[in-house]
């Protein structure tokens, strides 16, 4: 990726669809990059303004759930002036394949962005054969 | 009736607040409107005002802020820090560099400007400036 490359501005994406609420507020699908290395698939989210403490993931058979919640208390007092963007709680899901080792999920946030890191099953990692 | 506080009401309230003012043009006449990254949202916070903006994963070390008179100015360089040799199968972020320099229609009091950067979010405390402060005339 080019370092003088500029950054466009991309409108957040509310969550829609068969996903929805029973509590009023609106909800964003975090932007999402995935990647695999020989070990793991890592799973890169952006959560901005969200407490480590109200990150929730979640695994229910395959399905991996993460729903994270901003303190709305941080704009109390503040009356808006001007906006160009939308706050908001996010939530997202995915299926995970049964190449991951479920037990060993593990979780990181920093500035904004969670990290989840999916390990692969040992069976499926990529394996030299020895020409005998 | 009981009256409780609600968090989810709040969070709502404030995504209708918010909406409301998305075409305000508080900061129409700047030298950069909207358009260009961060995206940024200005509020009032009694006498002061605070602008704020989400740039999940910069790091505070990538990032510049300046103030002179009443613009600011926020750059900063937004890098993945994803390891060599991986297999991509889903890319949305965005990285690259920013710029983006505002002028408030404010006075603002650039010594006492305070800037936090936490959990992705930055929040500049712009305090308005003493003599720009409206005063309140007593009736004769």
């Amino acid at each position: 990726m080019s370092d003088a490359q500029q950054l466009a501005l991309r409108e957040k994406q509310e969550v829609s669809g068969k996903d929805e609420k029973t509590v009023p507020g609106r909800f964003y699908v975090p932007a999402t990059d995935i990647y695999e290395t020989d070990d793991a698939l890592t799973v890169v989210m952006e959560i901005p303004g969200v407490d480590r403490q109200h990150v929730n993931v979640s695994l229910e058979n395959s399905t991996l759930r993460i729903e994270a919640r901003i303190d709305p208390a941080n704009y109390e007092g503040m009356e808006p002036l001007y906006t160009e963007y939308g706050v908001g709680n996010y939530a997202r899901s995915f299926e995970l394949s049964n190449k991951v080792d479920r037990d060993r999920i593990s979780a990181e946030v920093a500035d904004g962005v969670l990290t989840l890191t999916l390990p692969k099953v040992k069976e499926t990692q990529p394996r030299s054969i020895p020409i005998g | 009736m009981a009256v409780f506080v609600d968090p989810f009401d709040v969070l709502l309230r404030l995504q209708q607040a918010l909406d409301t003012y998305r075409t305000s043009d508080w900061l129409g006449g700047g030298p950069s409107g909207s358009g260009s990254f961060p995206p940024l949202n200005a509020f009032r916070k009694g006498d002061d005002f605070v602008l704020v903006a989400e740039i999940p994963g910069v790091d505070r070390a990538n990032l510049d802020i300046q103030v002179k008179g009443n613009t600011v100015r926020i750059a900063g360089n937004k890098m993945p820090t994803y390891p060599e040799k991986i297999g991509l199968h889903r890319r949305e972020r965005a990285f690259g560099r920013f710029d983006r320099a505002l002028t408030v229609p404010i006075e603002i009091d650039a010594d006492k400007v305070q800037a936090s950067y936490r959990d992705g979010v930055l929040a500049l405390l712009l305090p308005r400036a003493e003599r720009d402060k409206p005063r309140k005339i007593a009736l004769s």
